[in-house]
């Protein structure tokens, strides 16, 4: 790490959800290009689900990721390209492939309260030889000092970092903050300690900028926040932010907001927006990457999205299960035509 | 009417609600449960269930005078390994609900009747038995190119086992969709949810189909098939009719059907939210019951293969620790 806290853009892996992964060769060379002449030291490269994503159920990718990998491991002068991996949905088989193509660090994912299904990959990846990252996610369902227990587990097994990861954009300031103090206080003698937030409620940036002061020392980003829900921390505001504050990223802002506004934004279909659906999900909790997904039950089934996620959070669906996307789409359009057929008000 | 005999081994949650389940069975009767640890409540359960139980392992079943007609394995797949050749030399018939898959995959409604032979017969997974009947449903309608499931239990129904290698449910089931569901191409993913109270398991089976495929008849197809399997599955059932969907933009040309499953447990001895568990053991019992009818009418392997009895050979009697 040449700076006091690694930023980890994550625009080709979080964004591929904006983009309903369908990344082409040419934008992962040119992003990643301009994200290792801005000096990003880790860029992320994976479909938005992890490796293996790519299906049915949360949507096939454009290009296979394992090519998207190889061009960008080919493109980075001095970057390092990482991978996710969520076990359920990928597997150590899928890393291995990652790794063959170059990859060099293992981001391994799973909801907050089951670290123990990442044992099998982080053995896998350190046998590998690649530097390894936790990801505890919907980190907001789960008090911190269990949050810290399972980040314990993670690091047992091979992690060499675990992030809070705010996949809903729920947590509110402090929330974020003593979660990260509660795993630098478990942890820190053995591994570092990462924050990876998200736009719903706006605090992606001010959440990290809190989460450095608890002392995380990685922190993602993505360009133009492209990501799930309203978007990811802007790699761009966070290298901003922390150079305003006297804190080393190691990154060049001038040069990183041209990615942003050169490279990213011409060919993105529209910005991450806190609009309604998206602000629903951080105020109830849900995971982001199911935005894109209910807008789509939305128009198949002809009931609101915002209604669909709202149900979806009170069901406390964890991250990886779209497909109950659909199922509460056919409850509420169901409810629908109840009520129209008993003429009660809709 | 008499039973064929049967010995449960591994005495925990999965074996004792797999007792239960037998012990309803007018086929099969449970003479044995094995464990390896004297402590295990499950040997108490069974034998309060009035089934001569032993700590003893494989080691003490092949010691008995009367060996059973069949073995249910509920150990891991490592156990299994190292049991299945002296199941298998010792003439019994192994149902095995470990991850080993030593023999063929095994599901009931689809293709038992190839297996009834078979020394050793496979459980694959609890997302494989929820879901591979409906891939079937689907494939013997019309070509599936693509089949691809996605099974979501409670947290709490997850044992140590399947959390130390969520690798082996993906890929075991991922083979099953195609060699036994007839997919050209399985996927297979799973979610562990943790919310309280814990949900009912659920799975979703998503086919590629032609954008021509007769619907109606898939649709058929799907309904008969969820009342063969709610047969020996009581929770099992269908949260909607079949969605189907033309091709996205994404989708290589094909059109997709999407069937959404609910499995409740029966609550033999696990919760009813535990339907995954539910539905191995539902599945086993029913496989059991299957084998039951040749080997009592005389034409089941296990006479071909010579008496039953650790008397007739040196083998395994030699060996008791």
């Amino acid at each position: 790490m040449t700076g006091n806290v690694r930023i980890t853009d994550s625009t080709l892996r979080d964004g591929s959800h904006a983009m309903r992964h369908q990344f082409t060769e040419g934008q992962v060379r040119a992003v990643v290009s301009a994200l290792d002449g801005a000096g990003v030291e880790v860029i992320e490269v994976s479909h938005g689900d992890g490796l293996g994503g790519c299906s049915f159920n949360y949507g096939f990718s454009g290009t296979d990721e394992i090519a998207l990998i190889r061009a960008a491991v080919d493109e980075a002068a001095t970057a390092r390209i990482a991978v996710l991996l969520l076990p359920g949905v990928g597997t150590a088989e899928d890393l291995r492939r990652a790794h063959d193509a170059g990859a060099s660090v293992a981001r391994i994912a799973t909801h907050c309260t089951e670290a123990d299904v990442s044992v099998q990959h982080f053995g896998a990846a350190r046998e590998l030889g690649m530097e390894t990252v936790g990801f505890l996610m919907l980190a907001h369902r789960l008090e911190p000092a269990a949050l810290a227990r399972q980040a314990r587990i993670m690091v047992d097994a091979g992690a060499q970092c675990v992030y809070v990861v705010d996949s809903a954009g729920a947590l509110v300031l402090t929330d974020a903050q003593t979660r990260v103090q509660a795993l630098i206080d478990e942890i820190s003698a053995d591994a570092q300690v990462g924050f990876h937030g998200h736009q719903n409620l706006s605090l992606g940036v001010a959440n990290s900028v809190l989460a450095y002061q608890a002392g995380a020392r990685q922190i993602d980003g993505a360009l133009c926040a492209l990501g799930a829900g309203a978007g990811n921390a802007p790699t761009v505001v966070l290298a901003a932010t922390f150079d305003r504050m006297g804190i080393k990223t190691g990154v060049d802002v001038p040069a990183v907001l041209s990615a942003a506004e050169d490279v990213v934004a011409p060919f993105i279909p529209r910005l991450p927006w806190m609009d309604r659906s998206s602000i629903v999900q951080g105020y109830a909790g849900v995971y982001s990457s199911f935005l894109l997904h209910a807008q789509r039950a939305a128009e198949r089934y002809g009931v609101p999205a915002h209604e669909i996620l709202q149900r979806v959070g009170e069901a406390g669906y964890v991250g990886g299960q779209e497909d109950m996307i659909i199922d509460v789409a056919l409850q509420l359009q169901r409810q629908r035509d109840r009520d129209m057929a008993t003429g009660a008000r809709p | 009417m008499s039973k064929a005999t049967a010995a449960i081994v591994g005495p925990g949650n999965i074996g004792t609600d797999l007792l239960a389940k037998l012990q309803r069975s007018d086929q099969v009767e449970v003479r044995y449960m094995v464990g390896v640890d004297p402590a295990s409540d499950g040997l108490d359960r069974a034998r309060a269930r009035g089934v001569e139980a032993s700590a003893g392992g494989v080691d003490w079943l092949l010691d008995r005078a009367e060996l059973p007609d069949l073995v249910f394995e509920a150990t891991s797949a490592r156990a299994h390994l190292a049991n299945a050749p002296r199941y298998a030399e010792a003439g019994i018939q192994a149902i095995d609900l470990t991850p080993a898959a030593a023999g063929p995959l095994v599901c009931p409604p689809v293709n038992l009747h190839e297996h009834l032979d078979a020394p050793n017969l496979n459980m694959i997974t609890c997302g494989g038995q929820a879901t591979i009947p409906m891939v079937h449903a689907v494939s013997r309608v019309t070509p599936v190119p693509y089949a691809e499931i996605v099974a979501s239990i409670a947290s709490r129904s997850a044992g140590p086992g399947t959390r130390a290698n969520i690798d082996e449910f993906t890929t075991t089931t991922a083979r099953a969709i195609e060699q036994v569901g007839g997919a050209e191409r399985g996927k297979a993913i799973i979610i562990l949810n943790p919310v309280d109270p814990p949900m009912i398991m659920r799975d979703t089976v998503f086919c590629a189909i032609s954008p021509d495929a007769d619907t109606t008849a898939i649709t058929e197809s799907v309904l008969a098939m969820t009342e063969t399997v709610a047969r020996y599955v009581p929770g099992y059932t269908l949260r909607a009719e079949p969605q189907f969907d033309p091709p996205g933009d994404t989708w290589s040309g094909w059109a997709r059907v999407a069937v959404f499953l609910e499995v409740r447990g029966n609550g033999d001895y696990l919760p009813s939210w535990a339907g995954n568990l539910d539905i191995m053991t539902a599945a086993a019992a029913q496989v059991g019951t299957r084998l039951a009818g040749p080997l009592l009418a005389g034409t089941g392997r296990a006479d071909a293969a010579g008496p039953r009895t650790s008397t007739a050979g040196a083998g395994a009697s030699g060996v008791t620790a």
